[in-house]
């Protein structure tokens, strides 16, 4: 740091060199520290960070984006270009970009400016800035850098390194962030002065209302207004409507909550800000930030308008600022943020800033009157306090670098097309300018709804509405207090009338209007110089873009707006343009010749103003970014030690790895023991849909491939699920449990897919067949004893269920008791192996679990995890649809043509798509086994296969390993691959050339490596 | 063509840049042509240039409704890449690509081409299994492909939350270096100058509301300004294609969905290659500008506005504060959304049609931009030959009856 900045710091500390003794909405019996660069400033309560910082007389708070200019606080809003900063105290709770005026001055605040090296005051890429400068039009990264082709990656990381304002923190956010959902009649959007009468009248009627702002106090530019109403000053009488409103039950105020976004069917998003204002981290139990969602019947935007800066050179210098801003400052903040004051104005509502500065008791230097006989009250008074005023005259350049020090002015044309006298310099240290009034139009356009130009107002106002939707008071070019509180009363009205409620007596207060005389369109301030050679005049201060751009870019051919504002960046800051972008169409429709009612606006998006992320997210972050799906059992296996493995959400046991067991090994003991005698699976996770209606067995007929006209009660089918081009996209064994009623399972990941499957079929296609799904997963626990013990050991715990091989048979299910529990055992297999599945109500689902346990020790019963389960599917070459098909495979590519019904009266879904030319050709891929030639090798699953290794790239692929394991049982590794034609290639050798290096050599065969009679489960 | 450089930049400076001349013209319909390109986009861009520059066809006009490039061009999160699964799609795919590499040079205009990486996180035992299937199949077929095991994406993207604590913890990733991205705009840009200079036709502002044919042989196009007559007529309008091809007298087997993106405001350099994510669904990168450029999925219903849910938003964002915890508090400045040409197999339609000399390219769906540079390439030998590009052969339209689908479902994965 420079001892001349400390210095000056030091001073400013004491000073608040700008504060005045009085006024303001502040309390200055309540100072706060706060950090800016690294020294302490105070500021008190009731500021923002801008006013505290130009009560200390901060004048560069930043530098600009692409030339490093030094930049100060040019505006009191969310329109502020320049005083974007890093918050933060600590380093989890960066925040990068804030608006230093949005930003509400807290004890101990911690900001920092975020460009400028070594710092904002000093900047040494300034100097680049002013030397490149003339080099760095817009788009002129587009016509270099490119020689030769190798640099281009290192320009780029110096292009990045100097692009982007504020940084990330570097650490996880400590704070939360919540939402709620609304519904209301009528949400009013900005509390000024028509977003209050409309709240008022809309509150009276009795609708259910939601008012929001995004200021901290509710008054808008009533805040620091000099008018009165009803005979009050205008923030007393915002005081009693907010009091009142704050009675009715059905009304919600909402302040420091921005509606950022305005979406479709009268749809809204608004971002509350809770703490920000409060400290750096939310307090304890609180979230920072919340997102209301509203669906509004009607929604009354009331928004207000903008005040347009005017573009003239320098116009940047820091000492330039807003008039209006100028004034939010003296009276809302008590700082006057200079001496000496030249103010430029186009209009009467200027003239505010200069009587506001002179009773402030500083130097108004000049009013500089574009128009050349403006006349009207307010014009009247400033000549009564002896102000100088020039007409028909523009200040046209600025004199001064890291401070204004002087106004350049002279007289132009009526048109303001053209400079036609000689100049004069007024000096000053402050210039305050006024283009007239932008309405906030941003939201309205968020619905699509084009702004439309109004010549009468010199602005754009919300085009025809799209939604519920209307406006009141200056967002739509209604100006003047008085008629501002009647269009608020005006628009509430309507939404009172549609929304069939009684109108309710509102009295507009009394209010002074000020006799006016008509503003002047002016866009461009001209310079003796032509827009291309005069010195830099802003129109995007945040991006540097100059009325001289915007000009290269029409000459160039960019001509639509949308081109213009991509080719020179206007707009494309965290501002959206929202002070410089009609400026900026205005003088693109100059360069070309159009009027701006021809050029247009480029279309404003969501956010009005940025969101945080974390704010969007809500809730759904960290360990409820997805929910966790536990079975019954979950905690009998976490205290057996087993890894859990994702599959879907549900956690599923992996394995159950032993005090020193690698998973190798537990895995190889698993298999065994379920071979060996019986081992016992948690299958609780498969989906379960319970089907039932008098069309349930016609609708599974068309669903699944395989016919289901006559299997009995009683009694398990398996069946494949194809989407309608014939592709395979869920298996699963379907039991008859009625006439009438069904129980399909799904696999785990695949089970809600299935059911929106099931109900868009028959909701949209077959409405004429009665059936009802319910899922049932989570109500059933499923446990799946396994292995030649089996049913020895389930005998031990039923006496109901008659468990003989020849009544109680392979695909039989039966009711009744296990362990003391209604249970329905399932005689079905996934490991080739003698095997029950039971299912139990889920909340006895543990309950049996240890039960078959306590018995089963004497069987040596075994958990096994679904690494396992692999394991012995594979060595019976069961699929795993998802992995051993890939949505391309149909059941005939699996050599499952006979769980395919050929005879069934109504097609069935995928018939068609399956039997298509190239569904049916020769040589597609088949699902086969594989054996490496090198019994010790397991092929890696997802290993390409080829005929040729050694053929030169691109190599021709025969298919893929899509599973592969390591079988204890045949002491060997077993595969299974999809492999062009491999049905009719038994015995062939192919290649795995792998991406280490390793070739593998494999031969292809049967996919049943165990057991091929099927005998094991037939016992 | 004024040639573009540095050395040009500095002499313009002299003369206060008064003397760059337009990039393309503004012309005036001709009433005939040689070829008729309809969608003025990156794709319909390319398409022209390369059908003068390649095939010396230059009697061209490109009708596009709005101002160049402003379809799903202007509205992208330029992810280039070609690490697709299976075979047609990845040959296409890297055709592209390898035109991507050099393409600033091919057109003398910086399209910001920057191969930063793509980086494809794996989640779960079935991510690594496909993650795996992917990188075997694009090295067989030439396309370099890495995995990486967890530690690795931990070193590589370090704010990325590699750590066990998450919903889904990271267990690995693929990368394919050589992708990244591009500036958008001045694709479009570069390919719409590099025409204009070769004298295609580029005529803006101006819509086609009709196809005049006779005896199913193309004749030309009705436009808002008039007919203009063509023997081969290309059409290249990406999620308006279902409408042209009514109005050609046809039907394509093509959903037309909202697809959003958003950007976070400008930050300082933080994130360095592209990071996407199939399982928690979401995908970002950060732009040379410092904006984090984020997108996810498709919006679920069918539409012609560009508009989506904000429910989508929401889910992205979660997912992107899920795999990277330390953005919670960077701020999103903007959304917007597009309208994206899904194709039932995830892969484009490049195809002649039922109206000879009317071909169509759409179907590309959320991830057509990376695809620009190549699809316009063998688009433009199509035109020029009035038959199939091998590359584009087995993407006819065709492949929808006779079932020679080329699902890239897994590989195409979190829309991009």
């Amino acid at each position: 740091m420079s001892t001349v900045s400390s210095k000056k710091s030091a001073s400013r500390k004491v000073a608040q060199s700008n504060r005045l003794t009085r006024g303001g909405r502040i309390n200055r019996n309540k100072p706060l520290k706060f950090s800016y660069n690294g020294k302490t400033y105070e500021g008190f309560e009731g500021d923002t960070l801008a006013s505290a910082l130009l009560a200390n007389g901060v004048d560069i708070i930043g530098r600009s984006f692409k030339y490093s200019r030094p930049r100060g606080i040019f505006a009191a809003g969310a329109e502020e270009p320049n005083a974007i900063m890093q918050l933060g105290a600590t380093e989890a709770t960066q925040i990068p970009n804030v608006r230093a005026t949005q930003q509400e001055l807290f004890d101990g605040l911690v900001s920092n400016s975020v460009n400028g090296w070594p710092n904002a005051d000093t900047d040494l890429m300034s100097y680049i800035g002013k030397a490149g400068g003339k080099m760095m039009p817009p788009g002129f990264y587009y016509k270099t850098f490119m020689y030769p082709e190798s640099m281009w990656m290192t320009y780029e990381k110096y292009i990045r390194k100097a692009a982007g304002l504020g940084r990330a923190p570097a650490e996880w956010d400590p704070d939360t962030y919540d939402k709620m959902n609304h519904h209301c009649d009528v949400l009013v959007v900005g509390a000024g002065p028509a977003g209050l009468m409309a709240a008022l009248t809309a509150a009276r009627a009795g609708a259910r209302v939601i008012i929001a702002d995004e200021q901290q106090e509710f008054g808008g530019s009533l805040l620091h207004s000099a008018d009165t109403i009803g005979g009050l000053p205008a923030a007393e009488w915002v005081k009693g409507i907010v009091t009142e409103l704050q009675r009715y039950e059905d009304v919600l105020l909402l302040s420091r909550a921005t509606v950022n976004g305005y979406h479709d069917h009268n749809f809204l998003t608004i971002h509350e800000r809770r703490t920000d204002h409060l400290t750096d981290r939310a307090p304890l139990n609180m979230s920072r930030q919340r997102m209301h969602k509203v669906r509004a019947e009607w929604v009354i935007l009331a928004t207000g308008a903008h005040e347009r800066p005017l573009v003239y050179a320098n116009n940047d210098v820091p000492g330039n600022m807003l008039a209006s801003a100028v004034s939010t400052y003296i009276r809302r903040y008590g700082v006057v943020p200079g001496n000496k004051l030249v103010l430029m104005t186009t209009n009467d509502d200027a003239y505010q800033t200069a009587l506001d500065w002179k009773l402030a008791g500083r130097d108004v230097v000049a009013i500089v009157d574009t128009r050349a006989n403006p006349t009207g009250a307010l014009i009247e008074e400033a000549r009564k306090l002896g102000i100088r005023l020039i007409p028909g005259s523009a200040v046209i350049d600025v004199e001064g670098g890291k401070r204004v020090h002087g106004a350049v002015c002279c007289s132009i044309d009526a048109t303001g097309s053209k400079v036609t006298s000689g100049k004069e310099v007024l000096t000053c240290d402050t210039i305050a300018s006024s283009g007239g009034w932008s309405p906030v139009v941003h939201l309205s356009c968020h619905t699509g709804s084009r702004p439309v130009w109004n010549d009468e107002i010199i602005g754009f106002v919300p085009g025809a509405a799209k939604e519920q939707r209307l406006c009141a008071g200056a967002v739509h070019g209604v100006y003047g207090l008085g008629k501002v509180l009647e269009d608020g009363v005006n628009a509430a009205q309507q939404a009172v009338a549609a929304l069939k409620l009684n109108q309710p007596e509102v009295e507009l207060p009394s209010t002074f209007e000020p006799v006016k005389s008509p503003a002047m369109a002016l866009f461009y301030v001209p310079h003796v110089k032509p827009v291309s050679r005069a010195p830099k005049q802003f129109v995007d201060l945040q991006n540097d873009v100059t009325a001289g751009g915007i000009a290269l870019a029409t000459r160039e051919g960019f001509e639509s707006i949308e081109h213009v504002k991509r080719y020179t960046a206007m707009g494309f800051g965290t501002d959206q343009g929202k002070l410089g972008n009609i400026n900026g169409m205005a003088i693109a429709a100059m360069t070309m010749g159009k009027t701006i009612a021809e050029t247009g606006t480029t279309i404003f998006r969501p956010n009005y103003t940025p969101v945080t992320f974390g704010a969007v997210a809500g809730r759904d972050a960290g360990h409820l970014f997805d929910v966790k799906r536990f079975t019954a059992m979950h905690k009998w296996h976490v205290e057996q030690g087993a890894e859990f493995e994702d599959v879907g959400q549900w956690k599923r046991p992996w394995y159950y790895p032993k005090a020193g067991e690698s998973m190798h090994d537990a895995v190889n003991r698993e298999s065994k023991a379920v071979r060996d005698s019986v081992g016992i699976l948690d299958a609780s996770t498969l989906g379960k849909i319970d089907i039932q209606g008098p069309g349930a067995r016609e609708f599974l007929n068309r669903i699944y491939t395989n016919a289901w006209a006559k299997l009995d009660v009683g009694k398990c089918r398996y069946g494949l699920m194809c989407h309608e081009d014939g592709m395979v996209f869920d298996d699963g064994v379907t039991s008859c449990l009625g006439d009438n009623h069904f129980l399909m399972t799904t696999t785990t990941g695949g089970a809600a897919g299935v059911m929106e499957w099931l109900e868009l079929w028959h909701q949209t296609e077959w409405p004429e067949l009665e059936v009802y799904f319910t899922s049932v997963t989570d109500h059933w626990s499923t446990l799946t004893i396994s292995g030649p013990n089996s049913r020895k050991l389930l005998a031990e715990l039923t006496s109901d269920i008659d468990l003989d091989k020849d009544t109680f048979k392979f695909m039989d299910w039966r009711a009744g008791t296990v362990a003391g529990v209604p249970a329905r055992v399932f005689r079905i297999s996934f490991t080739g192996e003698l095997s029950y599945e039971i299912n139990v109500q889920a909340n006895y689902g543990l309950h049996v679990w240890e039960k078959l346990f306590e018995h089963g020790a004497k069987y040596n019963l075994t958990p096994y995890g679904t690494e396992t389960m692999h394991v012995l599917r594979a060595e019976k070459g069961f699929i795993i649809v998802g992995q051993d098909t890939d949505g391309s495979v149909t059941p005939f590519d699996l050599n499952m043509g006979w769980a395919v019904g050929k005879n069934k009266p109504f097609s069935f879904l995928g018939q068609r798509g399956m039997q298509r030319e190239d569904c049916v050709r020769d040589n597609r891929k088949q699902l086969v086994g594989l054996k490496c030639s090198d019994s010790s090798v397991v092929l890696p699953e997802g290993a390409q296969l080829v005929d040729n290794p050694k053929h030169p790239v691109p190599v021709p692929m025969l298919g893929h390993v899509t599973s592969s394991y390591y079988s204890p049982n045949l002491g060997h590794g077993v595969a299974m691959a999809l492999i062009k034609g491999g049905l009719s290639r038994m015995g062939d050798k192919v290649y795995a050339p792998l991406r280490d290096g390793r070739v593998i050599e494999a031969e292809i065969c049967s996919s049943v490596f165990l057991d091929p009679k099927g005998e094991r489960q037939n016992v | 063509m004024q040639r573009f450089s540095g050395f040009g930049l500095a002499k313009h400076a002299l003369s206060h840049h008064e003397n760059w001349q337009r990039m393309w013209r503004n012309p005036t319909p001709k009433k005939e042509y040689d070829v008729i390109i309809v969608g003025g986009g990156g794709h319909g861009l390319a398409t022209a240039y390369y059908l003068a520059k390649e095939h010396g066809i230059t009697n061209v006009a490109v009708i596009e409704k709005g101002w160049l490039g402003g379809g799903n061009t202007a509205r992208n999160t330029t992810i280039v890449r070609s690490n697709y699964l299976w075979d047609e799609a990845a040959h296409l795919y890297e055709h592209s690509m390898k035109l991507w590499e050099g393409l600033s040079q091919d057109l003398n205009y910086n399209v910001m081409f920057s191969s930063r990486g793509v980086y494809h996180l794996c989640h779960t035992l079935h991510d690594l299994r496909e993650g795996e299937r992917l990188v075997h199949a694009n090295l067989l077929n030439g396309i370099p492909n890495e995995m990486l095991d967890k530690d690795q994406v931990a070193r590589e993207i370090p704010a990325l939350n590699c750590g066990k604590n998450a919903r889904y913890p990271v267990m690995g990733a693929t990368v394919q270096r050589r992708g990244g991205v591009a500036r958008h705009d001045a694709v479009a840009w570069g390919f719409a100058r590099g025409a204009d200079a070769l004298g295609v036709d580029l005529i803006q502002q101006t819509e086609v509301i009709g196809f005049r044919q006779s005896n199913g042989v193309i004749e030309g196009v009705e436009t808002t300004r008039g007919f203009i007559a063509a023997p081969v007529v290309g059409c290249v309008t990406a999620g308006n294609s279902g409408v042209m091809a009514q109005q050609a007298g046809f039907r394509l087997p093509l959903e037309s969905h909202p697809l959003q993106a958003l950007v976070s405001e400008p930050i300082k350099p933080v994130l360095d290659c592209v990071v996407m994510s199939n399982h928690v669904h979401g995908y970002v990168s950060q732009s040379d500008k410092g904006d984090l450029v984020i997108g996810a999925g498709i919006d679920g219903y069918n539409g012609y506005g560009q508009r989506g849910s904000y429910n989508t938003i929401e889910h992205t964002l979660s997912a992107i504060v899920e795999m990277f915890p330390v953005f919670s508090r960077v701020r999103m400045n903007r959304q917007w959304g597009g309208i994206v040409d899904t194709c039932p197999d995830a892969c484009p339609i490049i195809s002649a049609t039922p109206v000879k000399g009317l071909f169509f390219n759409c179907g590309w769906g959320t991830g057509g931009f990376k695809a620009t540079p190549g699809s316009g390439n063998v688009f433009a030998a199509t035109l020029a030959k009035r038959e199939a590009h091998p590359l584009a052969k087995p993407f006819s339209m065709d492949r929808f009856y006779s079932g020679a689908l080329i699902d890239e479902h897994g590989a195409a994965g979190v829309a991009h």
